[in-house]
């Protein structure tokens, strides 16, 4: 299995990530390199297998009614921006005229 | 306040349990955070020199003496000093930078979280303080743990101590190197896939990944949830083993953290008897030793494994036959893992932001800008994974495959085998620069990713050198059996005293 320059906007649309179109082809064969020496799982016989993850892995149940973390600085002092105890982020293109196309209040930079 | 009498000449020798002990007796208190901080300046640790050292708190360090001072003279007047509460009494440590810290920052060596500093700390770090540790520095580390060379830091790359044109390995590279040049006895770490182990082996010093569950994982930056764990490395295998003993154990924080007693890893810290591995068998599992490892290694591996021997253990060849699957099972489970995690750094609650036209842009443009160039490849590659059309093919068939390899390790346990001896690495330390493959890379944690995808505990511990640079032996042992793991740990110490750093 391989991946093509379709698939790699695809992802890193799915993923948020930005990337450069003198990036795509990198990632291309950045990718399939990897990828081809995960081809090895491909050939183990699994026929047999039988998962046991559930009883192996479970994690110990506990009392829903756990605390949240104290924090000892507030939110204020490390969000980039925030107003009213609400962080700030754009606004949606759905939502309001601008159709997000102008900076909103949000954006300080 | 009495910092005590000055620093002795042998000071670099005093390991943490005697530095403790000193601290205790009244003796030299702060004196060993001092000369910490010392050690970080005269060896260049800092980012103008080995890069080693991102942040040093010495206010943080002198207020921490100072309140411990306070606390011990308290304790003192009322029902006597409580030993047991402070074994770290006084000994300062490091910590690597994705673990939370309160006075110093937590960067994860990544320009999307420069300058951040948490609003709580790890309970690895509490424990540590709560058991007298002073907590002197932050250190480097590949971006997001995310590398085996600490190449990948945000801050520049981390130079081994020993060779300043190689790598201290990674990605706790940071830690590797300020254990190594002496600034710390004892450093946290964490491990994904060998991120204590390798580097521990690259610098000739020990590094301990303990059991999955077995420290909280509280305050360490998620990387991949399944797999991440704190490590400690150690100067020795004692301060690896007392820095482990103090941050083990449940946390209400950490669901995945387990309630299984916790036990006394020093336990035979001072066994002195000839044979005092009788009736122990260690496997020596022919897949960590093909035909390709270099000749050397697998000398030194020997050396060990005679050693265990002369000491009362009884060698068995083992077969985990599906060890080769080890790496290509990480390189899905890990960046899938990830994808997942690194999510939440998108520029809305805290780290770096970057606008754009509108709240998209605003989290590709801060992504982009924010992530080096190996974590966006992580985050692309475990987003394919996880992907309709390709989940089966690749992370559930993945999944399979790593029980598969657990399995093999509990068939190896059942089997009568206590512990097994591999390498640590396939190579020693290689030069800056000169692994740019991304598969190439990943082959450096071949011997080590195994223990992170089974959940059991391993420990690097030096063995010997090769051309001057330090070779690691790696013991792995069953889940939970830490004190067995450094059972032998001491013992080949000790048998191989100075050679293990010749």
């Amino acid at each position: 299995m391989s991946v093509s320059e379709k698939d790699v906007r695809h992802i890193a649309a799915l993923a948020r990530l930005g990337v450069t179109d003198e990036r795509v082809p990198q990632l291309v064969d950045e990718l399939n390199r990897i990828l081809e020496h995960m081809d090895v799982l491909q050939a183990v016989d699994l026929s047999k297998f039988t998962s046991n993850s559930a009883k192996v892995q479970g994690m110990p149940l506990r009392p829903d009614d756990s605390v949240p973390t104290q924090l000892e600085r507030a939110r204020e002092d490390f969000a980039p921006a925030m107003r009213d105890g609400f962080f700030l982020v754009p606004k949606l293109e759905t939502h309001g005229a601008s159709g997000g196309s102008v900076q909103s209040e949000g954006d300080e930079e | 306040m009495n910092f005590g009498e000055l620093v002795p000449e042998d000071f670099a020798t005093i390991d943490a349990a005697t530095c403790a002990t000193r601290t205790l007796d009244g003796k030299s208190i702060g004196a060993h955070a001092l000369h910490s901080i010392n050690v970080t300046h005269q060896q260049r640790l800092l980012r103008d020199g080995l890069n080693a050292v991102l942040y040093v708190d010495g206010d943080g360090a002198m207020k921490a003496v100072s309140d411990l001072h306070l606390a011990l003279h308290t304790d003192k007047n009322a029902a006597g000093v409580d030993r047991q509460n402070r074994p770290l009494a006084g000994v300062p440590v490091m910590i690597k930078d994705n673990i939370a810290t309160l006075r110093m920052p937590t960067s994860c060596g990544s320009k999307i979280l420069e300058g951040y500093i948490s609003p709580y700390e790890a309970t690895a770090v509490k424990r540590l303080r709560d058991a007298g540790a002073i907590v002197v520095g932050k250190t480097n580390m590949d971006e997001f743990a995310m590398g085996s060379s600490t190449e990948n830091s945000a801050y520049g790359p981390t130079l081994n101590p020993i060779d300043n044109t190689r790598v201290p390995g990674g990605s706790s590279g940071g830690s590797a190197v300020a254990v190594a040049a002496g600034a710390v006895r004892i450093a946290l770490g964490s491990e994904t896939g060998g991120s204590v182990r390798q580097p521990a082996a690259f610098c000739g010093v020990v590094g301990v990944k303990p059991t999955y569950g077995r420290v909280s994982r509280h305050g360490l930056v998620a990387y991949a949830s399944s797999l991440d764990h704190i490590g400690v490395f150690g100067k020795s295998v004692d301060d690896a083993a007392l820095g482990l003993r103090v941050i083990s154990g449940r946390d209400e924080f950490d669901s995945t953290s387990s309630t299984e007693p916790v036990g006394d890893f020093r336990a035979t810290r001072s066994d002195n008897s000839e044979m005092p591995l009788a009736g122990l068998v260690v496997g020596w599992p022919k897949e960590y030793f093909p035909e390709s490892l270099d000749p050397n290694i697998r000398a030194l591996c020997e050396r060990s494994r005679d050693t265990l021997q002369s000491l009362g253990a009884e060698v068995r060849v083992v077969s985990l036959p599906h060890t080769s699957l080890a790496v290509p099972v990480y390189y899905i489970v890990a960046p899938a893992e990830a994808s997942s995690n690194l999510a939440r750094f998108d520029g809305v609650r805290y780290g770096l932001r970057k606008t754009g036209n509108g709240l998209r842009e605003l989290y590709e443009n801060t992504r982009s800008e924010g992530f080096g160039p190996e974590v966006t490849r992580r985050i692309l590659l475990g987003t394919y994974v996880l992907s309709a059309g390709y989940y089966d093919a690749y992370y559930k068939r993945a999944m399979a495959v790593r029980e598969l390899i657990t399995q093999d390790f509990k068939n190896v346990f059942a089997s009568g085998v206590h512990v097994l001896l591999t390498p640590t690495t396939p190579t020693t330390a290689f030069k800056i620069g000169a692994v740019s493959d991304p598969y190439e890379m990943y082959l450096s944690d071949i011997f080590t990713v195994t223990a992170n995808l089974a959940g059991i505990p391993g420990l690097s511990l030096p063995i010997g050198r090769i051309e001057g640079l330090p070779v690691g032996g790696q013991l792995l042992a069953s889940h939970f059996d830490e004190a067995t793991m450094f059972r032998v740990a001491y013992a080949l110490e000790r048998a191989l005293g100075a050679e293990a750093h010749q």
